[in-house]
């Protein structure tokens, strides 16, 4: 299991740093976002404790969507799909691999977004740091629930708008939970009731995808 | 005589709709096989439920030994052989890169890759990224995938569409190859006057069984 999920994620990120569609695409997209947010939100600075971290998580939740698309797209094409389907792969580790990749990749973005937002939404670089485990979790959560749906979906017509649709019930408590966690660091407050929560919610969601995975896939 | 798979009876509808309704097929060992029929025949289908790519609602049989209604698909794709009419692996890897994925996820040796691409005439383009391949080109790689992995069943749809002269006395041979070293084929093919060096046994598809 182990060996497939780290060759299936070594695959997927060899075909992410070839394609760059992550750097070219995703990054800026989400760059823009924030400056847009930052630019509907202006230079009050109350206004941006309380709101910032809010509008960080709903750019981070049209970058997630566009990191999963794509990481169900390279699979999508029927020859690719069927000769995949032909290796007779164990859907565990295939799980595991793809969420690895896909949390990899978050993780790349995450830190610009972070970075973003330090800049574009006048968050302290002081409260980024503090918040920073609990992002790491979220995108953790988040890569592995979108692996779920994101099989769910794929090959399905109509993928790109049933992903989000299908996804977001998932991932609302990984968002909202991270949010939460963002502003209590950001009020300096305890934000360890949400940070369990960003620790539970992965895990169930790995149990399932590790059992589960094969049956989504077919 | 031994069976490498056998089908009785069998039914499958995905959506509902019945793509194969009551096909008994055998399939010996060592034998090549050609299924004929027009389009929608059920052709394609019956290579799908012998790779282990369909669900069986009725009917009984086994595939490589792997019982079609109750064993695991997996094992059955595991164990057979399939050249498609689309492309095969990832676009964005090049040729050698796609098969020794391959190779390494089914934890076979990476040495016969090489000796594969040459022998399929990709030798010059085993550094070129697959999706900038042509159809023809693209069904050698799988070809070469075959190649490597020597199943003990090859399912190849429409095998010799969108190939070239030089393409298809290749496949000719490896074909050849394959049913001389104990391999079962099955192939689908509308071509009505194919020409085939093993002289297969022909069975012709109409409505989802066989006909003849």
């Amino acid at each position: 299991m182990i060996r497939t999920a780290m060759l299936v994620a070594a695959k997927d990120l060899r075909i992410e740093l070839r394609s760059r569609v992550l750097l070219w695409q995703v990054v800026p997209f989400g760059v823009m976002a924030l400056m847009l947010t930052g630019l509907a939100m202006g230079p009050n600075s109350q206004n941006a404790a309380n709101l910032a971290p809010g509008m960080f998580y709903l750019v981070l939740l049209f970058v997630v969507i566009l990191t999963v698309s794509r990481a169900f797209a390279i699979e999508s094409p029927v020859g690719t799909s069927q000769s995949t389907k032909m290796l007779g792969l164990d859907p565990a580790g295939v799980f595991l691999g793809k969420a690895s990749a896909i949390f990899l990749q978050l993780l790349l973005v995450g830190s610009v977004l972070l970075l973003g937002a330090a800049t574009l939404l006048h968050i302290a670089a002081g409260v980024v740091l503090h918040a920073l485990p609990s992002v790491v979790l979220a995108l953790g959560g988040l890569a592995i629930t979108g692996t779920l749906y994101g099989a769910l979906t794929s090959g399905i017509s109509g993928t790109t708008t049933l992903l989000p649709v299908l996804a977001l019930p998932a991932f609302a408590p990984l968002l909202i939970a991270g949010e939460r966690a963002f502003t209590s660091v950001a009020l300096h407050q305890s934000g360890l009731r949400w940070l369990l929560l960003l620790i539970l919610v992965p895990v169930v969601y790995t149990a399932v995808g590790i059992l589960l995975y094969g049956v989504v896939e077919e | 005589m031994n069976l490498a798979a056998e089908l009785h009876d069998v039914i499958v509808a995905p959506s509902g709709f019945p793509v194969l309704s009551g096909l008994t097929l055998e399939v010996q060992v060592g034998e090549c096989l050609l299924l004929e029929g027009a389009n929608g025949a059920g052709k394609t289908s019956a290579l799908r439920l012998l790779g282990g790519l369909s669900t069986v609602i009725s009917g009984h049989g086994q595939i490589l030994g792997v019982d079609i209604a109750t064993g695991d698909r997996r094992e059955i794709r595991r164990r057979v052989g399939w050249l498609g009419h689309e492309g095969s692996f990832y676009d964005e890897l090049t040729v050698e890169e796609n098969l020794t994925y391959a190779c390494r996820l089914t934890q076979r040796p990476r040495a016969s890759i090489a000796d594969a691409i040459e022998r399929v005439g990709l030798g010059d383009r085993r550094a070129t990224r697959t999706g900038l391949l042509s159809a023809g080109q693209h069904r050698r790689v799988a070809l070469a995938w075959l190649l490597i992995l020597r199943p003990r069943l090859w399912l190849l749809d429409e095998p010799f569409a969108a190939l070239d002269a030089t393409a298809r006395a290749l496949l000719h041979e490896i074909l050849r190859d394959a049913t001389q070293a104990g391999a079962s084929i099955v192939m689908s093919s509308h071509e009505k006057n194919l020409e085939f060096a093993t002289a297969p046994r022909r069975v012709t598809l109409l409505g989802g069984r066989a006909a003849s």
